[in-house]
Parts: C-alpha cells; structure tokens; sequence
C-alpha cells in the first residue's frame, strides 16, 4: 500500500474488497439491482408549509399514455399504524411542511411519471405557518431527552455564582445553520408488492439505500401491518448516507403503497437532489448561548450551555447539541439545556455526529476565545481543564489520551509558529493556524447476530449489517480471517440482507465495534463446536458478546484537529492550507479506509465551517438553495494538505475488539479548528457558522485589524 | 415521441429506442442496463454520470440520447480491458481513492479524459502562463485537483483521488522519459 499514515498503524493494510466492483461501476446499488417490468415513480409534493388538500384532480395524468396509477390520500391502501407522522404518508389530506408527499404517479418510463405529475391540479386551504428558528426561547419546548437517550437538561454545583465570580468570562451566542446530508447516491427505494391470498400473506421485496436493512424492515411492518418476515430488504452497496439513510423515511412508505397499485410490477424510486432537501432528514440549526467562567490561571470554574434547536411538529427528533460538553473539561459548576422549537417544517434527523458536531463547534470556538481571554496557548488551556474522570457520569475513563493527541499534533503541524491574530501575511493573503478538541462516544451496540458457514473450503461469515462507504466488506471479513487464522482469501462475508441475521444500523460511529466483536464470537463458537478441521456445510452462531467491564467506564473518542487557514485580505475568501486530525480512537482494523474515514469526516466539518448553509424561506418554507450548484459542499480544489493519523492505544476496556469507531469524530472537531485559524489569521471572530466572506468583510470593519501590517481585513 | 438511435457503449453497437426527453444517461442505465455512470443529481451539478463522449469526458445527465446517434460512449466499466483494469482504475484502488464508491466510475472517466486533455496541452484556471508549451509532466497537485473540481465526492476521498492521479501522471511521463531516450 501507498499513503499509509507514517505512524501508528497497527491493523495489516488491505486493499478495499469492494474496490473492484466500486472502480468499474458494476457494484449495483439499489436503483439498479435488476428486476423484471420496472415502472417508475414520480412523487407530488404539497407547494404549502401548512394546510390541508382541498381537491386534487388527476384526471389529466390518468388520461396520459403509460401511466400506470396515480396515488393520492383519497385512494392510497390503508396503513396499519399511523402514530409516527413520518410514515403516515397519503392518510389524510393534512399537510404539515412543503414537500411533504401527497400522491404520486407510477408510469412506464420516468419522463412519462415525471410528466403526468406536472399534470396533477391541487388546491389547498393554506393556514400560517413558522419556519425559521426563533432566537429566544420562550414558549419553546422542553424535551423529555434528547437524541440518544440523554437527558435534555443537566445541572451540577452552582453556575450563577461562578459566572458571578469569574476572573475570565466569555459569554458569547454561536450559531450552525439547517444543514442537508447530501449523500451521494439518492436515497432510493425498489419495491415488489406480492398481494398473497388476501389472507395477510401479502408481502415486500424492498431493494433500498440504507444503512440498516434490518432497522428499515422492523420500523416498516407495523407501519405496513405485515409480518417482519413477510418484508425483505435487500441493500448490498450504499452510496453514502451520514446518517440520513439511518432510519426509513417518507419515501419507503409512499413506494410500498404504489407498489400496491400496480398488480405485482416493481416500483422503483429515486428521489432527485431537490427532493432530498425535505423528505430524508437534515441537521437542524443551532443557537447556542456558551458561558465559560475561570480563575485567573484558565481553569475553568463555571460552564454553561444552553441550546435552542428545531423540530417539526409531526414529529420530534431533539438533536444532543450540548451533551459533549458534559464530560469534555473539568468544571466544578454546569449546567446544559436544550430547547424546542416545534415548527411547520421538514422532519430533522441524524446528520454526521448529530450533537457533538455542532455542538463542539460552539463550546471549542469558545474555548479559543477563553484562552486568548486568559492569554494562554489554546492547547494549553485544554490541558490544564484535563478532567481525570467524566464529570457527568463520574466513571474512570476507558481510555482518555486527548493531551497525547495535541502534543504529537503541535511537533507534526508545527504549531509553535502560530502567531497574534492577524500578524502573518502571506502576499494578499492573512494566514493563521487553529486547534480543536475533538470527542465522540464509543457504543457498543448489542442485538445483532453472526453466523460462520463453512462452504467449499471457504468460511462463509453472514451478517445483516451494511457498508456505506466504511469499509465494513474489507474490515469485517478481515476481522473473522484474523479470528479463523486464515487469510482474508478464505473468507467470503455477506452483507445487506434481511435474510441474513440480525444486525444493529451503521449508526453512531458502533459498526465496527458492535459486529465485529460478535463475528469473533461467532468464530468462537464454530471453533467450539467444530474444531481446527470443519465438515462441509457446518454452522455456528453467536450474538453481540456482553463486555461486562464496560459499564464501569465512561467510553468515548477523542481527537485534536489542527488548521492552517488563509483569508484573502481584500475579498475576505478563505482557503484551508492544511489541516491534521491525531486521533484516539482505540484499534485500528485497516489503515487505509481507516484513514478514509477520518480524513471524509474531517472535510464533512470543513464543510461545515466554511460551505454549507440550507436558507429557509420565511415565506414559503422553502429550502431555496436545494441543489449542489446553491448548497455548496467542498470539490477538490477546496482541499489541499489534509491528513489524520492516530495514536496506538487499543481500548480493550470500552469493548472486547478495542476499537472505538471512526465515523464521526474527524467531523466534530473540524468546524472549529478551522473558525479558529480563520480568527487567528483575520483578526475577525465569526461565531456563525458557514464562515462566508460576507461576514468576514462585515464583521472586518466594526472590530480591531489586529496589527498594522493586517492589512484590509 | 420515440426515436432509435444507435450508440457504440463500451465497444459494443446498441440499438436503442428512447423518448425524445430521455438522457443519455437514463438511456445508457435503464434501457441499456449499463449502470456504471451514476446519477447524483440529474442536473450536471455533480459528476457521478461522467462518461467519455468520443473520447472527451461529458456529462451524461445534461445529453439528450437522440442528440448523439451514432456516438461512441466508454463508461467506467468498459475502461478495463478484459480482467485488467486501467492504470487510473488500479492507482484508484491502491490508493483508497473511494469509499461509497458512488462517485467512483465518474471520477474515473473525468480523471482518464483530464489526463488525455492535459496531454494534449489544455490549460486550465490555475495554469499560470496560457501561452506556454504544456504536457502531462506539467500537471502538479494544484493543476489535478482544479481538473477534477467537477466531480463531487461526498465522502471526502479527494486527497486520494489526487494521489492516486498523481502517481499514473508519474509512471505516464516516466514511461514516456524512457522511450524517448531510447
Ligand atoms: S448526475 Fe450528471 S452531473 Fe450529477
Ligand atoms: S466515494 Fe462516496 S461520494 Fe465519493
């Protein structure tokens, strides 16, 4: 292998399984798995925020050639549970947000469905309707938990008075703005309706882009009022999915009502980019009050963090924005909040570390600016509010190297030339550097099943767990190799089935953690049970193993992000120079996807920094900027010198394999590190995320240039 | 309204009949059932359905199918020959330079039709001197990854696109070093 991190690696490097078929283009992703007289599926979306359907005629789009059904809410089957207001797609005439699916036509070819839509007239009775996140919080609401299963509030020791008493305050409001996930395979749904003898025996073949097959098939039937084992999901690659492909969404519904309507014939539906802005979750905006109090020193005495966020009002989903700032530093006085806004908009869901990732990004740009407050190094005063064990549960740490991480970062990035704001200047370009902690839980997921076959000389590992651009083929089957002693050759794994065991989502960063410690149970147990030398044809299984150590320790990732950034002087554009993530991450399966993930996780919160912003309109409840040419997310060209390399301490205490996950915290970090070089570069302290020139030239003139020779900024 | 055309995919004649509004990328993935170019936003904004059109890297989603009867199309797959892959496909795989792999068949034609394009002497946005004799050899990290700005990866594999280009740059002009001396 090239491009192996210099250091720390401790998994044997293996080329992608599944590069091949990825490189060629035959690996075949939901859309394409081949079925026998496709029809094609063109959604009708409400063009109101709130309401109800008065009279919607399809007589013109029934009259037209090759279609095959037009579904509405007066002829759309019944289903069986509507209580998530989800999935309760076409039951009544309510409309709850714009976009929300009120029909849908089924034709022959996609231009004719994509036709006949345009020809559905639809009156509506509008009412009024909020979309845009209010910036105080009375009259929000209180969630019971959040995201996650947290709590929504935390309180410990007495913040007011140690705001009241601090020698170092900074009291400051950032914000994130809506983001969408934007994977890059729409999200996609195949079905094949079988109507059985009428007798409750109907049945689903469902071929979908998603990140869990088992989740999508036990959250779908009771919806659909069928058997799970009446639903088969089929999904062997994934296109990405970050979270938005964690749980079904609308869109599986709407295709397994039509695939209802049409007497057997496939259905399949891809939604196009637009779509995607309001039917399969987004990241919902953030406004975050963060008060840090410390001694003169920089120890911190007093945090506070108080969220205001969105939901829909069909439907919560409380994002854990705060909860990373439970256990992230010592503090003997804290307290967080999270509250509601239930508006007429889209449902929010997980986003890439939903919580932690914008959530670091407020409690880190604060941190920088506490340590500029306290004149300190901003990794020193990380160190010095170290905590020894996890101030919110009060466990011992699994494994906590998060200084490690900032001193092998500082030698490698050579954050010893870092500067005052706005001293460095390079041409027409100011330049600085900036650091982040990092951190994201480590789960460990019980609940799924491996199976160990032994198949024409070959071990046949079966697990219904997914790969959405992990690297779950290579690590998985290089895991039960290690675990059999035979070479990665002698195993076949499966993935994507529903007919193969159980297995917990692609979720939370747990994959690896969770399957791969119960495919090593399971070739424990085939071991046991048919020894070194296996008769063809022999089985063994096993689930998640318990690691019952585990509760005794708080279990969570850690990271430093270190940024080099360069504003423009004049035009206030900013270029991301060169970033490094050293990462805590426990075991490393395989190098190079390893290194993929996190350095794919970093540019998600380069992203996030400087890109992407969703703009509802007020008026319409509209995301306008709905496309890649309007919602920006970062090409090559905006990515230069990006590595992420890692420490070698496996964590044997968070669970038996050591590995910690590596999905989502080469995202959490990020947005702050760079915020944090661009104020070290500029002068210029944006707290609202994206970081467009814009701001920076606004925010320019109304604050102090830093030194002389800074320049226009 | 119909219309046959024919297309030459991957060295192969097809035959095919299409509504007047279908793509050139629909029209290669549902009718000819050539799923290697993808579909990530139907609206040339992305890169996933890059083909090579005559041998120049084109936006499949933006063609109307009955505009280019009788054209010759090369997608991702018919880039290998036979069991052996291209050079881009195996530097692309050697260098993890993928992880969904959505992007990938796009990234790959793009990459294939910028090489052959820098070759040929194209400048590009950040080429300082317009006027200057260019070849391959000319192409740094800078040049490759303003080239392949209009392939869209969301899972973040550019700085592995860019290595893996990089090192078939590298092996083309060396390769070529070594004929001319002979
Ligand atoms: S699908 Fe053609 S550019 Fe996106
Ligand atoms: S590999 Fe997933 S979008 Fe590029």
């Amino acid at each position: 292998m090239t491009d192996l991190p210099a250091s720390g690696i401790h998994g044997h490097p293996h080329r992608r399984i599944d590069g091949r078929a990825k490189v060629l283009g035959t690996a075949t992703y939901a859309f394409e798995q081949d079925v026998d007289a496709a029809t094609y599926l063109y959604p009708l979306q409400a063009t109101i925020a709130r309401g109800r359907v008065r009279r919607i005629d399809t007589s013109a789009a029934e009259a037209l050639d090759g279609v095959v059904a037009v579904l509405t809410h007066l002829n759309a089957p019944r289903l069986a549970d509507t209580d998530d207001k989800e999935y309760a797609v076409c039951q009544s005439d309510e409309v709850a947000f714009r976009g929300q699916f009120i029909g849908a036509v089924v034709a022959e070819t996609q231009e004719v469905a994509r036709h006949a839509a345009s020809l559905v007239s639809v009156e509506y009775d509008e009412q009024p309707h909020q979309v845009v996140l209010p910036d105080d919080d009375k009259g929000l609401d209180d969630p019971d938990e959040v995201n996650a299963g947290y709590p929504s509030d935390t309180a410990q020791g007495d913040v007011g008075a140690a705001l009241a008493d601090a020698e170092r305050l900074v009291d400051e409001t950032y914000s994130t703005p809506m983001e969408h996930n934007n994977p890059m395979e729409p999200h996609t749904s195949v079905a094949i309706w079988s109507a059985g003898s009428g007798d409750g025996d109907a049945s689903l073949l469902l071929y979908d882009s998603t990140q869990g097959v088992h989740s999508v098939r036990r959250t779908l039937a009771p919806v659909l009022g069928l058997k799970p084992e009446r639903i088969r999901v089929v999904s062997p690659y994934v296109g990405g999915g970050f979270g938005s492909k964690g749980l079904p969404h609308a869109h599986n519904v709407l295709v397994a009502l039509a695939a209802q309507l049409t007497g057997g014939r496939p259905v399949k539906f891809a939604l196009t980019r637009q779509q995607m802005f309001t039917l399969v979750g987004y990241r919902t905006p953030t406004i975050q009050r963060i008060r840090l109090a410390a001694d003169g020193d920089g120890r911190l005495t007093g945090i506070c963090h108080d969220v205001i966020e969105q939901t829909s009002r069909i439907k919560e989903f409380a994002e854990q924005t705060a909860t990373a700032t439970r256990m992230m530093y010592a503090a003997p006085n804290r307290r967080t909040s999270h509250r509601l806004a239930r508006l007429d908009v889209p449902i929010p869901s997980w986003m890439r570390a939903p919580g932690e990732a914008p959530g670091m990004a407020g409690l880190e740009m604060a941190m920088d600016e506490l340590a500029e407050r306290c004149s300190l190094d901003p990794i020193e005063l990380r160190v010095r509010n170290e905590p020894d064990i996890d101030p919110d549960s009060g466990k011992r740490w699994s494994g906590r190297h998060l200084v490690e991480c900032f001193r092998t970062g500082a030698e490698r990035f050579g954050w010893a030339d870092r500067g005052e704001p706005g001293a460095r200047r390079d041409g027409d370009w100011l330049v600085g550097l900036g650091v982040a902690s990092s951190t994201y839980p480590a789960f460990t997921m019980r609940g799924s099943t491996a199976e160990i076959a032994y198949v024409d000389g070959r071990y046949v590992v079966r697990i219904g767990a997914s790969d959405i651009g992990t690297g779950t083929w290579t690590t998985l089957s290089q895991i039960a190799a290690e675990a059999l002693g035979v070479e990665v050759e002698g195993v076949r794994l499966e993935l994507g089935d529903t007919d193969l065991p159980m297995a917990t989502v692609e979720g939370g960063s747990s994959g690896m953690a969770s399957w791969g410690s119960t495919v090593v149970a399971a070739v424990d147990a085939f071991r046991d049970r048919h020894g070194k030398d296996p008769e063809e044809g022999a089985t063994a299984r096993a689930e998640t193993p318990e690691h019952a150590d585990r509760k005794k320790y708080a279990t969570h990732s850690f990271g430093a992000i270190f940024a080099e950034a360069a504003v423009h002087a004049d035009t206030g554009e900013v270029r991301v120079r060169r970033m490094l993530g050293v990462f805590d991450v426990g075991r490393i399966v395989n190098p190079p996807t390893a290194r993929s993930q996190l350095v794919g996780g970093m540019i998600f919160g380069l992203s996030m920094a400087l890109f992407e912003h969703s703009v509802m309109d007020a008026r319409t409840g509209h995301v306008v900027n709905h496309d890649f040419a309007e919602y920006h997310i970062p090409v090559n060209a905006d990515i230069a010198d990006l590595d992420a390399i890692w420490l070698d301490h496996e964590d044997t205490n968070a669970n038996s394999l050591g590995a910690k996950g590596i999905g989502e915290i080469g995202t959490v970090g990020s947005p702050a590190a760079v915020a944090n070089a661009v104020y070290n570069a500029s002068g210029v302290r944006i707290r609202d995320l994206p970081i467009t020139p814009d701001k920076l030239i606004a925010q320019s003139g109304s604050t102090k240039t830093g030194s002389p020779q800074s320049g226009h900024m | 309204m119909e219309a046959t055309i024919t297309l030459t995919v991957d060295g192969r004649a097809e035959t095919v009949t299409v509504d007047t509004r279908t793509s050139l990328l629909d029209a290669l993935r549902d009718r000819l059932g050539n799923t290697s170019p993808k579909k990530g936003c139907d609206h040339g904004q992305c890169g996933a359905c890059t083909v090579l059109l005559d041998g120049r890297r084109m936006l499949s989603c933006l063609a109307l199918a009955v505009a280019h009867d009788g054209a010759d199309v090369v997608t991702a797959r018919g880039l290998a020959d036979g069991d052996r892959l291209h050079a881009i496909q195996e530097a692309f795989i050697d260098h993890d330079a993928l992880q969904c792999g959505y992007c990938t068949p796009g990234q790959v034609c793009s990459a294939v039709g910028m090489l052959d394009e820098a070759a040929g002497g194209s400048p590009s946005h950040v080429t300082a001197d317009l006027t200057a004799e260019r070849g391959l050899g000319d192409l740094d990290d800078d040049e490759i990854r303003e080239r392949m700005s209009g392939n869209l990866c969301r899972c973040g594999a550019y700085v592995n696109i860019v290595a893996a280009i990089r090192e078939v740059v590298g092996t083309t002009v060396d390769a070529q070093a070594t004929t001319a001396a002979r």
